[in-house]
């Protein structure tokens, strides 16, 4: 099957999302959709996937222009698409979910379920999923949940299979399986379109390439092409992927975890025992795949979460059952990992969110009072200071793009007096200027001797800051390694095999 | 938060310290009926009473002395308390059933006990079928409620459905004289109620709460307002229906104690028995009861499958309160023969506790319903025959008996997870 996207226009309000995209899918070709955060992939893949409609323009299967109102007329004309996030029921199993929305039925509307474990155990076999049709999706790790998806997409007999990011969420073997596997798929006929920010990736699968910057086609260059050469037509310019550093020069350990253990409402160990130290001058980051506790170990250092057992010393100082105004008091810096639920009020102006954490005491407060007078000067200093791109101080938070607001989080932290900064996902969903911006300045943090915590997902953002790293597996931390390590190294250890 | 979910066996769990909360509860409600009806309690006879008058087959009464009774019995749960405290001991949780027994048990005594040396005795049938009818309101209550949360629409207008079904049935079916047009314009008048519930909810996005609180209020208000009112000033061509024949199902009707108990009832009771098993069936066997399944769990992966989400909403919702309409219509025509003011008297709301004690399925919902239904009856049945006993004391039985079941049953209570969630189509 043959699929074109004819000059789609897709806008909203002001914005023009989409700017006359046009985009050919041959046959079993595996074609790569590369572009920044907010480049416009997931809109255009909206609108063939029916759940947008384009103001102008046109798709056409086979060389017939067709119209999809909704997702039900896409997957009827043979397009799947797996979701970023995955569009699964936890509670139901395999089975059930694969076949929703076509189930095979007996009399009066009963569910046929035999007919829906054989199609499910046709296609995993087919492709050498093992998937266990009746396993509940709660309970299957995240690499096999995609699979289900894909197996929902060919259980539809669809023909074109469009993933967007998939490999978020994988390990790196995990990543080269769901390459092998798409490899495996466009043999058999499918046509992928492969939805991604990861040159790595592009370079590894693609038949063909198309790099969308702000909204349009820019560029459609050959598979062969180099990583610097995907990475500057994706951005507009030369980018240097490598952040310059000096050595470090180690102080004394100023952030000092031991046995840490934090759990969640159902009593599982997120963090399970977990001990490392940071020096000033120096980077740890704690590397692994999303969901392994990161995200606990981080809320429990801030006291956000309750510490199960287990000690934190920032300089000296037992935290472990401190408030987190006492935390913030005693130097520690946060950026938490989704800054728009945590770390900004979008409906707060820039220079609110600036004083979000000091608004009680001085410079920002004369007694009860707000020193608006203080508030603007430092604010309108801030936002020279770490170029933050806006209209003025007064503009709200969530009217920024993501690298800018991800600015405001940082140059809020950055500017109190800090002894320990603790950043989750830095520079998630941020542009390419905005996390060399912020690399350097995470850089220069640690070059003036505070100590750095980076938590990250992103292996390539953990080899470009880190002097040690930490690898989290299940709650715990399969090792300490150098920086030096290799790639599969890491990629092993993030599935959990110790180094 | 992490927004993964925790797959089990991914993380390791923390030692579960050994729950003693069962055990506990166990342990002084079996001391309660040891000590305070066993050894403390009244001296004289209790008489189980098993078959009515107008039964074929009568069964012989059993006679029994009070503190003999309730000393055996009250060994028997002390018993059981044992093994629930050894099992808490050695971290092991009591079955169910064992809990079960325990409650079936300990009714057995507080019913001998309530009766000693009352003439009438323990009359089992009376006890067990108004059991079952004044459960009814609470089942097809709970049955609109799991309806609706179960496709992620919290419900909490049960109440006003119930009072609205008992009011449009009594005065429809006195006007018309025809009860089964009462029955269904109940169901009707609830149904449209459900549907402002469900398109303020779904179409306009208002906070399912404040709308269902709302319409409870707004049903209170219009009905107390039309009673006194309209009602009032003619009761006699406006509101006195009168009830439903009890029909007898040959046979089936002649087994002793059971055959009185469910087999000769009104058509409500019948239609609940039918109800309730449909519902179940529908929910798990069917397309339709998984698409409403998923809608009710993760509507946006529901509608990338090409579910219609709000439609689904809305008829599911729609068509529990039908049921709960008609649930409402039991407590005039099919119960009391007549609409009184504010007569649902807050059963919605223990409808919505039943259906999370009931896990949101159709069957455990209906038993936790009985269970209400029994403590509502005790509070009546104690009360003729035992005059003595504080009325006050009696009333807490309903909420101790809760407490035990909850005590027992709850755990992993797990609601739908889109529900009370407003689906905004991007």
């Amino acid at each position: 099957m043959k699929l074109e996207l004819r000059n789609i226009t897709k806008r909203f309000g002001a914005l023009v999302a989409n700017d006359q995209i046009s985009l050919t899918l041959a046959p079993g070709e595996i074609h790569s959709l590369l572009g920044e955060n907010g480049a416009g992939k997931s809109t255009l893949m909206n609108v063939l996937y029916g759940l947008l409609q384009p103001d102008e323009g046109e798709i056409l299967i086979d060389d017939k222009p067709v119209s999809f109102s909704g997702p039900g007329d896409a997957m009827a004309a043979g397009i799947g698409m797996v979701h970023q996030h995955f569009m699964l029921i936890p509670v139901f199993t395999v089975a059930e979910n694969v076949v929703l929305g076509h189930e095979p039925t007996g009399v009066l509307g009963t569910l046929d379920l035999p007919a829906a474990r054989k199609l499910v155990k046709e296609i995993s076999d087919r492709f050498g999923f093992d998937i266990d049709p009746d396993a509940k999706i709660q309970d299957l790790p995240v690499g096999a949940q995609q699979r289900v998806e894909i197996i929902k997409s060919l259980a539809r007999n669809a023909k074109i299979l469009v993933l967007d990011e998939p490999t978020a969420v994988l390990t790196p073997q995990e990543t080269d399986e769901l390459m092998q596997i798409m490899r495996d798929l466009a043999k058999s006929g499918t046509s992928i379109i492969f939805i991604t920010h990861k040159l790595r990736e592009v370079q590894q699968v693609s038949d063909r390439i198309t790099v969308i910057r702000l909204g349009k086609v820019v560029a459609s260059p050959s598979p062969k092409a180099s990583a610097s050469e995907l990475a500057s037509l994706m951005v507009g310019r030369e980018v240097d992927l490598n952040v310059k550093r000096k050595a470090p020069k180690l102080g004394a350990e100023t952030l000092v975890i031991e046995n840490l253990t934090v759990l969640d409402d159902r009593s599982h160990q997120m963090v399970d025992g977990v001990s490392f130290s940071v020096h000033d001058g120096e980077v740890l980051a704690i590397a692994g795949v999303q969901g392994n506790g990161q995200t606990e170990l981080a809320e429990a250092i801030l006291g956000l979460r309750k510490i199960h057992s287990g000690t934190i010393h920032v300089a000296g100082r037992d935290l472990t059952k401190s408030t987190v105004r006492e935390v913030l008091e005693a130097g520690l810096g946060y950026i938490p990992e989704d800054r728009k639920k945590d770390g900004l009020v979008g409906d707060f102006t820039i220079a609110e969110n600036l004083m979000l954490d000091g608004s009680y005491s001085a410079p920002f407060a004369k007694g009860v009072q707000i020193d608006f007078e203080a508030r603007d000067r430092i604010a309108n200093e801030l936002i020279q200071e770490f170029d933050i791109r806006t209209p003025s101080a007064e503009t709200l938070a969530k009217q920024l793009s993501g690298g800018n607001q991800q600015k405001v989080v940082v140059a809020r932290e950055l500017s109190r007096e800090l002894k320990v900064l603790v950043a989750s996902q830095p520079t998630r969903g941020v542009d390419v200027g905005s996390i060399e911006f912020i690399h350097e300045q995470i850089i220069a943090a640690r070059d003036s001797g505070k100590s750095v915590l980076i938590i990250s997902t992103e292996l390539d953002e953990v080899l470009a800051l880190a002097d040690r790293i930490a690898v989290m597996y299940r709650g715990r931390i399969v090792g300490i390694v150098d920086a030096k390590t290799t790639r599969e190294k890491l990629g092993k250890m993030m599935a959990g095999i110790a180094a | 938060m992490s927004k993964i979910e925790v797959t089990p066996g991914m993380f390791s769990k923390v030692e579960a310290k050994p729950s003693f909360k069962t055990a506990i509860t166990l342990l002084s409600s079996a001391l309660v009926v040891f000590v305070f009806f066993g050894l403390l309690g009244k001296a004289g006879d209790v008489k189980f009473v098993w078959s009515d008058k107008r039964e074929l087959i009568q069964l012989p009464q059993w006679v029994i002395s009070s503190t003999t009774l309730c000393l055996t019995v009250g060994g028997l749960l002390l018993a059981i308390a044992a093994v629930s405290l050894w099992l808490a001991i050695r971290e092991k949780k009591t079955p169910v059933w064992l809990v079960a027994v325990f409650g079936l048990l300990a009714m057995f005594a507080l019913l001998g006990w309530l009766a000693t040396g009352a003439t009438q005795g323990v009359q089992m049938v009376f006890i067990l079928s108004n059991t079952l009818v004044l459960a009814i309101p609470l089942i097809l209550g709970g049955m609109a409620g799991i309806m609706s949360e179960r496709v992620g629409v919290v419900n909490i207008a049960i109440e006003g459905q119930l009072l609205t079904g008992a009011f449009v049935s009594s005065v429809v079916g006195t006007m018309t004289g025809n009860l089964y047009l009462g029955l269904v314009s109940a169901m009707i008048a609830s149904g449209l109620l459900s549907m402002a519930l469900a398109s303020l909810a779904i179409k306009y996005l208002v906070d399912q709460i404040i709308i269902g609180v709302l319409l409870n209020v707004l049903v209170i208000g219009v009905t107390n307002f039309l009673h006194s009112a309209w009602l009032d000033n003619d009761s006699a061509h406006l509101n006195f229906p009168g009830t439903f024949d009890k029909i007898s199902i040959p046979f089936l009707s002649d087994i002793p104690v059971i055959g009185q108990v469910l087999f000769d009832n009104r058509i409500t009771v019948y239609l609940m028995f039918i109800i309730v098993p449909v519902l179940w069936f529908v929910l798990f066997r069917t397309r339709l009861g998984l698409r409403a399944r998923a809608v009710g769990e993760h509507p946006l992966a529901a509608d990338t499958v090409g579910i219609n989400v709000a439609m689904t909403r809305f008829w599911w919702v729609t068509i529990g309160g039908m049921i709960a309409g008609l649930g409402g219509a039991a407590l005039t025509i099919g119960n009391v023969g007549s609409f009184g003011r504010e007569m649902s008297g807050g059963q919605g709301f223990i409808a919505l506790a039943v259906v999370i004690l009931g896990r949101w399925q159709p069957i455990y919902v209906t038993l936790s319903a009985l269970l209400f239904g029994f403590t509502i009856i005790l509070r009546i049945w104690a009360n003729q025959v035992s005059p003595g006993i504080p009325v006050d004391l009696i009333t807490m039985v309903p909420y101790l008996v809760t407490l035990v079941a909850v005590a027992g049953f709850a755990g992993k209570v797990k609601a739908p997870a889109a529900s009370g969630q407003p689906y905004i189509k991007g």
